[in-house]
């Protein structure tokens, strides 16, 4: 046992020693240059929305829309982007927290998430819908008045879901049990199973879905609201906001973005 | 930076009503427990293999796998097997208790195991069925030797049951993280979530110790 620490330090004291060595070398007369090293733009994501993210079950890469537009736009403004998938809810405390430098996870640009964040330009236009089970004739918000109804917790679907218990209170009429979910392939579950006769989302989000899973037994209404996404990055980082910003406008202008919007979400 | 005297006012109520649900939870959950694990411990110490055997894989099952795929298995997979309606609050209860007397099983077990034989031949050699010889023999005398350790089992409880989450329960740990997405104020929220949490724990260690005590003063009356 005591052998092998020993031989364990010996090499991290013999690695250590390497690294010491460098800077000691020759000047560069007869090595070309290193490129310098780009600066890491840590990105945080939950990648369970295709088609915004997802994990590939065969390689286990990041996909999706938000993905490739990150990538494009870290090159473009150059950084190196380290795309970690992280839960939902804890997004924006790793954000605060400086464990990541940016959010891009099909979040949506609200006041309240605007007072601890700061976001980017808008980068997609959105709306949330009600995807309900096609036996439980949902025709718009107002029949979901009583009914069990899935989101995914502390998205724009569970804030428009309270917004309208508001207004269905004061109209006396009885709330929606807005179940929350940790994650949206969980709130989707959840109507299949009937333990809930609907949920709201993103209306991306739900025809990926319908489009992935043909067969399950859905309907898509219209969308009840106008939303925008953004990417969220801390307040203090005006440097880095604005060069995402640029390089953003920047992918827009050369054609890039709507390249890889088409891939996503062309006919 | 600190403490902010608004949120917890704010949000103080809601984790409130999240913890009288984890408090429920677990008391429902550990008593139905309770009753499962005394029944399949007797069963896992039958000589009668069709007792035992399944007992034992309820056990391996049970313990041997997390409580979060148990959970899931449950709420989203049954259904999709057997085309039921799910019900959360049944899915949850179901979920936990049978989690909890896995771990029961074991507990009775090891406390009957470790009351000496002696005890149970002399009960038989009195003329008593060995179901009798359990009952008025064994078991008083195992139930001292388990308190301690059925008392962590709901301490554990209490807390394993903020995973009945994933299925949408807002239970105090849930409604924690539902404040702090919402108000973007971690430090109070979380304080506040630990303080409820140990509001019921402690309590209750103070009466396992209670009960331990008047057990044993009850044992030394008895002239051991």
């Amino acid at each position: 046992m005591a052998l092998v620490l020993a031989v364990g330090l010996l090499l991290g004291l013999a690695a250590c020693a390497q690294k010491a060595e460098q800077p000691a070398a020759p000047p560069a007369a007869q090595q070309p240059a290193p490129p310098p090293e780009k600066p890491v733009l840590k990105v945080g994501t939950e990648a369970a929305y295709p088609p915004f993210e997802w994990v590939d079950e065969k390689t286990g890469e990041l996909k999706g829309f938000d993905m490739d537009l990150i990538r494009a736009i870290a090159e473009e403004a150059g950084f190196k982007a380290d795309i970690r998938n992280m839960a939902w809810d804890g997004l924006i405390p790793a954000l605060l927290a400086k464990e990541i430098d940016i959010i891009v996870s099909g979040m949506t640009i609200t006041e309240e998430r605007a007072q601890a964040v700061t976001f980017s330009d808008p980068y997609f236009k959105s709306g949330q819908v009600i995807m309900s089970h096609k036996d439980a004739g949902i025709k718009g918000p107002d029949d979901l008045a009583g009914k069990d109804v899935s989101v995914q917790v502390n998205t724009t679907g569970q804030f428009a879901m309270e917004k309208l218990n508001d207004r269905l209170k004061t109209e006396g009429k009885k709330p929606v049990n807005i179940k929350k979910f940790k994650s949206t392939p969980d709130a989707i579950n959840e109507v299949k199973i009937g333990g809930a006769v609907a949920c709201v989302i993103d209306l991306p989000v739900a025809l990926e879905h319908m489009k992935a899973n043909p067969g399950d037994p859905f309907v898509i209404g219209e969308p009840i609201n106008v939303e925008y996404l953004g990417m969220a990055m801390r307040k203090e980082d005006t440097e880095l906001h604005a060069k995402i910003n640029r390089a953003l406008a920047a992918l827009k202008a050369s054609g890039k973005y709507d390249q890889i919007y088409a891939q996503y979400f062309g006919k | 930076m600190s403490l902010d005297w608004q949120v917890i006012e704010r949000y103080f109520p809601f984790l409130l009503g999240g913890a009288w649900l984890t408090l429920r939870l677990t008391v429902i959950t550990t008593a139905l427990g309770t009753i499962i694990g005394l029944f399949a411990a007797i069963a896992r110490l039958s000589r009668f293999r069709i007792f035992s055997w399944p007992a034992a894989a309820y056990v391996d099952f049970f313990r041997g796998t997390p409580l979060l795929a148990q959970i899931m298995l449950i709420h989203f997979g049954l259904p999709q097997l057997f085309g039921y309606k799910p019900n959360m609050v049944v899915d949850a209860i179901a979920a936990l208790s049978i989690n909890c007397g896995a771990y029961v099983t074991e507990i009775f077990r090891a406390g009957i195991q470790s009351i000496e034989r002696g005890q149970t031949e002399a009960a038989l050699s009195l003329g008593m069925t060995p179901v009798q010889a359990m009952r008025y023999v064994i078991l008083p005398q195992a139930f001292r030797r388990v308190l301690p350790p059925l008392g962590n089992e709901f301490i554990a409880m209490l807390k394993d049951s903020s995973m009945v989450s994933i299925i949408s329960m807002e239970e105090l740990l849930f409604r924690g993280m539902i404040s702090a997405g919402r108000s973007f104020r971690p430090f109070p929220i979380w304080i506040m979530v630990s303080l409820l949490y140990l509001a019921m724990t402690l309590p209750f260690t103070r009466l396992v110790s209670w009960m331990e005590m008047k057990l044993k003063r009850e044992h030394r009356r008895e002239g051991s």
